[in-house]
Formats: C-alpha cells, structure tokens, sequence
C-alpha cells in the first residue's frame, strides 16, 4: 500500500454513536442559527492548525420525484463543476493549490459538501466554498462530461461481485423506493436529467434554512463569526417554503423468501441476505444496535464471524448490519465464501437469526456488546474531520444536542429481554431476501433449501 | 548495562511550515526498539509493534507464510486462548487489527490511554507463547485461501497488478504476493509457521511505536516490565541480499478475464526513499495525479475523456528498490492502447517542458498538508514514524518533508528521463472478455 493509499484509507468515517460506560461523554461545542437559517456548529481545537468544514444538505434520492432518479447525486457532483466566475479547473487547482480539499456528494439521506484546509489558507478556503455554494453554474458541457463519467463509473462497479450482490439485493428489498437504487441512478435515467433539473434540484433544496454547518479545528469564536459574516450570510434560500418530500406509491411488504442468483465465472459467492429493518429515529435502535453486535456486527465477537470465520474456516469476511436510516433501512448479512460452500453459510446465517429470536443472548454476550459500544465513543471523535461529521450528522437525525452526554444511558438501559424482543420484532427469516452472485453450477443450495423448510 | 535514553526532537524550527510531534527513543538490552510520541489531546492512544518481516523474507514455495502467521497471532497462546486477544480489546472499547507488507507485519490497538497495559501484556505475550493449534492452522488457512479469492482471483484489476509486478520483477522476492500463490498458502504446515515465527518474531527484529496520551518514561517502565524478559534470539535473522538486476527491454503481458472496462498498468523500476531522486519521484505522482488539476487527470480524464481514472503511484516506502506504477480505467468505447500511449504523452511532455513553478509548489503544498491532516490520528502519526524507523530510522521523516521542499522542476524532469524509459518499463494489458450468463 503506497502512501497516498495510507493516508487516503486514514480518513475513512465510521460514524457510531457510542459512549463510556461510566459517564455520559462531554464534546465541547457551540450552536447558533444565522438570520438566514443556517444551524451552524463550532467546536474549537488547537492542537493542529487544521480547519474541518462540514455542511450537511437535506436533499437525497428521497426528494427525487419520479423519472428523476440521479438528480440528487448529480446536483451535489456539479457544485465544484464551475460556478458563475470560475471554471471546474480553476476550482480544482485554487484548492490543491493550497493542499486542501473540497469535496461534494450525496447519500441516501442528505448530501454534503466538505472542506478540509490549513487554518492559513482558511480565508482561500471559506472563499471558495462559499463560491461553490451561492453560485453554482452547471455548465452544460460540465453536465454533459459529467453524465459520461458517472455511466463510466457504474460500468466500472459491475466489476466488482459485491457491487452487483449489494446492489440486486436493495432493488429486491426496496422495490421502487429511493433506498432501491443506487444514489448515481441508472446508466438510464442519468442520459435524461437535464441542466434545468439540476438547476432547480439546487433551487429547491440547496438554501440555508435546509441545511447544518459544522465547523472544528483551529478557528476561534471571532475567527468565525468572520468567516461566516463574509460568506455564509449572503447565502439566501427561496421565499417559498422547501418543497415537501416528493411521494411514494405505497409498498408491498413481502411474505416470503426470495432467491436471486446471478452467474458470474468466479470463484467466490458473493452473498447478501436480509430484508428492511428500522429508522435512526425509533426508540429500539439502540436495543437493535447492541442485538445487531452480538449477531454479526461485531467483528470478531459477534457469532456470525466466530463460527462461520473462526470455526468453519468459510470466510474472510461475514458482517451484519442494521442501516439506521431516515426512514426504515435495510439489514443485511453479507459474505464471501467459495461457491461450493454457499449453501452451507447461508444455512448458518438462518441458524443464527433463529437462536437469536428464540434464546436469550447471554450475560457475558450483553456485558462485552455494551462496554464496546459504550468504549469506544471516544475513538469516533479523535480528529477533528470526525467531529466535524459527527455534529452536522447528528443534528440531521435530530439526536439532540446532548446526545453525547446521553448516549451511555441508552446503550447500559438495554436488557436481554429488549434484544429479545427487538429480535422477534425485527428478525424475519421468512422473509428474506437471498442475492448470490457466482458459479451457478457450484453453489449447492440443497443444503440451504433444507433448512428453509424447518421453519 | 543502563538503559540508553535517546530523545530525538524532530527540528521544528528547521520546518516552520511542518508542525510535527516529538518523537522520543529507548533500546531495551534484548535490542527491542521502544518509540514514544507523546499528545495529549484526547484520552486515547495507539499501541503498534513492527517486525521486520514481510514477504520478502519468506523461502521459495511458502509464499504467504508471513501473512498466514499474522492471521495465526490472532489464534492465542496458552494463558489468552484463541480470539480473547481480539474480545479482551472490544471489551475495553479499543480496536485491534494487523497488516503485513512486502517488508513488515505491524500490529495494532487504538484505546483509552488508561487501558494501554492490555496492549503491552498481550503484544508482549504473543511475542513469543503463540500456540499455533493445528486445527487453526488448517482453518485459518482456508480463510486466507477465501480472502485470496476474494481480493485477487475475483477482481481482474488486482490480478493485472500481481502479473505486473510478477513480471516487473525476475529476482528479487518482492515479486511475490503478500497474500502468496493458492497453492503456497495450502501447502503451508505448523512447523512451517512455528519455525518462521522463532527465526523472525525476536525482540531485536521488532520495534514498538506509542503515540498519545502517555508519558514516556512511565510508558517505557511498563514496556520494559513485560517485554525485558523475552531473549534475543542466538542467530541472526538473514538479510535479503538479492539485487534486481537491470531490465534492458520492455515486458509485455496480457490478460484477458471476465471484466467491462480495459485497465493498463505501466512499471518502471526506481529506486526508493532515502535515494537522492526518491524526492524528485514523490512530487512528480503528486504532479501527474494528484487531485483533478493534476496532469493524468486533466489530459486523460477531462480533456481527452478516454479514462474514467488515471494515476501515478510512487511507493518511495519500501526497503529495497521497487517501482512507480502509471496506469488507468478506459473509459467506456476507448481501447487501452489509447491510455497507455496519452501515459506516455504525458510524461514526454514534462520530460520536454519543465512544469511551470506554480505547479511544482502545488505538489509540495498538497504532501505537506497530508502530513499536517494525518497527525489528528494517533494511528497515523504512529505509523509514519514506524514506515520511516521500519527502513532504517525514524528520522528520515525529516529528511524527507526537507527532501521534497528542495525538488525543483528540473529535478522532475532528470528523473523522468532517467526512469521513465521503455527498457525499464513492463507493460500489463486487461482485456475484458463477455461476461457469461446474467440475473435470473
């Protein structure tokens, strides 16, 4: 792995909320709303003069209306793609210029813009930022580069199996709904977004009063309110009030299991298995958390990798997951084991789900899960990028200020009795989904088939 | 015999541009290296034990053993059984993990400060009482076999880059996947392992690097308790001594495998860091790719749209010589021979016109500003100071931020006619073959 490649895989964010067992964790932190809106978060740290931006945006497929599947994804990639005085390249070389970087994009609940910088090029920084934000032009031969290289991409992607099985199997668990696709949309629907969609995707959602700043490092109080006064305040949304999320047809819950399997000339199957889960906002997220630890998430304390890593030998690499999402996402179990052995694994998976439902975890499983979760909250806000994600991410989901402070009460308050509940609430081995991509011929699902049937 | 205390200060003041951490230096009598960066600004700090050995040390035939022996320090020894190591660190909040190269195996925990001793205890441990349990042996070797499959046999661009640099290189062991050939890994026994672990896992062939929340002298008392005791080993550990010897032509190779896009890798053997030109070589990857202003990105991306993505890679960190590697993803209508030859253009072209200053400072600007974002990490600042120590000493950090200050565009110039020859390069082609079959 070359340099580039190490320090690139160091900013990696994982955000999990996760706090002492003790006590509840201080984060120190300001909030203030500027005139036109904006929630802005400051937290100041001096031990590198680094500055860590963060600006979150409510704008996701979510607010896709129909036939414009991309636009969110693509709006948030043409933000650096030029803006009324000046060019993408000029945007790309007065940031690297001074070694910072300025990126935008979307996900499946918002979309953001960051920017990383030296505090002695915070004013370049801010200025450009700023540009980006207020005057985006999307200029039409940007637009148009920029839907061949988005096909390109997703092109590339198909490549690699565990693209395909991920993305087969949340078509197969969300059907038509925003969760269903990717965020970049299809090679279809990109070739029919226009500039005026982009445009007015802006209009609509990009505005002050739609969106959280959070600002960490090397700046103090009157610094930013500088910086800010300069130029976040002239940032000015529509008069009109933010258009309501776009509407959905109503989905069908499923009743049964589904089996995908797409051929590929591998050696490994790859493997995602679940069905839709829970919303970050529920009260039983926390509970489903700690439950989700102890069955596959867990790493090597989970059962999932102990059995069908450690034990059987049959994989790299199984983890299961529980996306907490603005609305109910998806949980899912994914791995990669040679072709012969997935009948085998997937049969496990079904164990495990089942003796989750069906038995207690045990004291010591409960104990190790908590004192993770709860331990290594300070490890998710070791630099000052994570800060910055983690304050501007938190407000989106609505978390509450002190939710830092709070966080170890709801992660100690879980018992065996709410992870058994929360398992038999959200655990449906009968209505999985199954993707495998791989040898058709080898998989040798007998033994999954078998299994089916008992329950 | 005293302990020799050595605190080493990285010279701020010769770099007033870097700031950088204060690295200090012990050698414990059994010749195990002890690094201590000290910053207090969280409660939290990573522990990380280096051994000097990677694939380049490993016997003809038992390729991957040195990776297969880091997935089996995982496995326990009589007083922490298998996985507790891993439990013992969740349990505590902390987070542990291990890599091998073709030159190191590093180990790593990042945790409350006030939990450090868990590291020192279970890093000193299995140092030296791993059990190596036949039947994790013969499981754990199938999880390596099925982590084969997965980041190689599976993935065409990997696999075009274990040709390449097969091929690349003839002599010299670096040509050897980290990861191993299939059947090397299968072959691999426990007295295979057991043997290659008491010839290289020795206290004066590792150093440990601490960094966070800690005090030096306290934290080296501690290191000294629990690792003081563990012996030298008697004989020394043999020195890899085989020298690539000079490609005089081009190599070619071709693979055509399932894939959508054609993907070319271009190798060119260079020396690494500290070799004068190692600098030059550096700020040229970052000239030609670094970033959306950048040469490949522009000409092959932007302009010309022939290449969904471009690169040039410098791994200067190696022991030995290795190789920058160029390449790039067709876009999707284009053919590889259209990247590799726009790859060529485009170092002709600095070769023939020196790049303009402003752009040279860029290069400078944007690897100074990594160092300074990367050391919010107790991890990464660990592991810079381990990869510098790793090829003979920490302090050729600092020789290195002042290396690339000094590099001016004459000097990329020089090194890109110097190495950028086709005698010296070897050339590796993916040629996508239909994909069979489809969803149900």
């Amino acid at each position: 792995m070359s340099l580039r490649q190490k320090i690139v895989l160091l900013f990696f964010t994982v955000i999990v909320f996760l706090v002492p067992a003790s006590e509840g964790y201080s984060l120190d932190f300001a909030r203030k709303t500027l005139p036109n809106g904006l929630v802005v978060y400051h937290s100041e740290r001096h031990n590198l003069p680094v500055v860590m931006v963060s600006l979150l945006i409510k704008a996701s497929p979510l607010d896709e209306l129909p036939g414009k599947a991309g636009v969110a994804s693509m709006t948030a990639h043409m933000m650096t793609e030029g803006t009324v005085t000046r060019s993408s390249l000029q945007i790309s070389q007065e940031i690297e210029f001074i070694g910072a970087d300025l990126d935008a994009s979307a996900t499946k609940d918002y979309s953001t813009l960051s920017l990383s910088v030296l505090k002695k090029n915070v004013q370049k920084g801010f200025e450009v930022l700023s540009d980006v934000l207020l005057n985006p032009a999307f200029p039409e031969e940007e637009l148009k580069r920029k839907r061949e290289f988005v096909k390109g991409s997703l092109k590339r992607m198909e490549d690699e199996p565990s693209y395909v099985a991920e993305k087969t199997f949340l078509r197969e668990v969300f059907g038509d709904h925003p969760y269903g696709r990717p965020v970049e949309g299809s090679v279809e629907t990109i070739d029919t977004l226009t500039r005026d969609d982009v445009a007015n995707f802006y209009r609509d959602h990009y505005r002050p009063d739609n969106a959280v700043l959070s600002v960490v490092g090397d700046v103090t109080q009157e610094e930013l309110k500088d910086l800010l006064d300069r130029y976040l305040s002239p940032w000015k949304g529509r008069e009109s009030p933010i258009r309501a999320e776009a509407v959905r047809p109503a989905d069908k819950e499923r009743k049964e299991p589904k089996l995908v399997i797409v051929n590929r000339d591998i050696s490994q199957a790859n493997i995602h298995l679940g069905h839709r889960g829970i919303a970050r906002s529920d009260p039983d997220y926390y509970a489903v958390a700690v439950m989700n630890y102890i069955l596959g998430g867990g790493g090597f304390a989970s059962r999932l990798t102990s059995i069908v890593r450690d034990e059987m030998g049959l994989t790299y690499s199984i983890y299961s997951s529980f996306a907490g999402n603005k609305e109910p996402g998806q949980f899912d179990v994914e791995v990669q084991t040679k072709n012969e052995s997935a009948g085998a694994v997937i049969g496990e998976i079904f164990r495990q789900m089942t003796r989750m439902k069906n038995e207690p975890v045990t004291d010591q499983e409960l104990a190790d899960a908590k004192s993770y979760l709860t331990g290594s909250f300070p490890r998710r806000l070791e630099t000052s990028r994570k800060v910055a994600d983690f304050l501007s991410v938190v407000k989106f989901y609505e978390l509450g200020d002190d939710y830092p402070e709070r966080y170890a009460g709801y992660i100690n308050a879980v018992t065996k009795e709410d992870i058994g509940r929360v398992a038999q609430k959200y655990l449906h081995p009968d209505r999985v989904v199954i993707v495998i991509v791989g040898r058709e011929g080898e998989l040798r699902l007998a033994d999954f088939e078998a299994l089916k049937k008992v329950q | 015999m005293m302990i020799h205390l050595i605190v080493g200060l990285v010279l701020l003041f010769l770099i007033p541009a870097v700031p950088d951490a204060a690295v200090q230096e012990y050698r414990l009598e059994n010749g195990l290296k002890v690094l201590v960066i000290q910053d207090r600004k969280a409660p939290l700090a990573t522990f990380q034990v280096w051994y000097r050995v990677g694939s380049r040390d490993e016997p003809e035939g038992k390729s991957g053993i040195s990776h297969l022996l880091e997935h089996m320090m995982f496995k326990g020894t009589p007083r922490y059984g298998s996985k507790v190591f891993s439990n013992i660190v969740q349990r505590n909040g902390g987070s542990d993990n291990a890599f091998t190269t073709k030159d190191y195996t590093m180990y790593f925990q990042t945790l409350a400060s006030d939990r450090i001793d868990i590291s020192i205890e279970l890093e000193a441990d299995r140092m030296t009482n791993l059990l190596l349990n036949e039947k994790d042996v013969v499981s754990e070797r199938n999880v390596v076999m099925e982590e084969r499959r997965m980041r190689y046999e599976d993935d065409p661009q990997n696999l075009l880059y274990e040709e390449l640099v097969a091929t690349a290189l003839k002599a010299h062991p670096y040509r050897r996947p980290v990861i191993g050939w299939m059947s090397d890994i299968s072959s691999i026994g426990r007295d295979n392992l057991l043997g290659y672990y008491k010839k290289h896992y020795a206290p004066q062939n590792a150093f440990i690097v601490v960094s966070g929340d800690v005090d030096p002298d306290d934290i080296l008392a501690r290191i000294r308790k629990a690792f003081g005791g563990i012996s030298r080993t008697a004989d020394p550990v043999a020195a890899v001594r085989t020298k690539e010897p000079q490609q005089r032509g081009e190599k070619r190779i071709l693979l055509r495998k399932e894939a959508e896009l054609p993907y070319v890798l271009i190798a060119y053997h260079v020396p690494s860091i500290p070799d004068d030109d190692s600098y030059a070589l550096d700020v040229l990857s970052t000239v030609l790719s670094g970033g959306k202003s950048s040469r490949l990105y522009r000409s092959l991306v932007y302009e010309k749209r022939i290449a969904l993505s471009a690169f040039a890679d410098y791994s200067g960190i190696h022991r030995d010589p290795f190789l920058f590697i160029l390449g790039g993803t067709s876009a999707p209508g284009k053919d590889a021979a259209a990247v590799e030859q726009a790859i060529y253009d485009e170092v002709a072209g600095i070769i023939a016109e020196a790049p303009a200053e402003q752009e040279v400072e860029k290069a400078k600007n944007q690897t100074e500003a990594s160092f300074v974002f990367a050391q919010d990490s107790n991890y990464a600042q660990a592991l810079y100071t381990g990869m510098f120590e790793m090829m003979g000493d920490w302090r050729l950090k600092e020789g290195y931020l002042r290396g690339i200050r000094a590099v001016s565009a004459g000097d990329l110039q020089r090194v890109a006619k110097k190495y950028f020859t086709p005698e010296n390069r070897t050339v590796a082609v993916l040629i996508p073959v239909k994909k069979e079959g489809g969803a149900q």
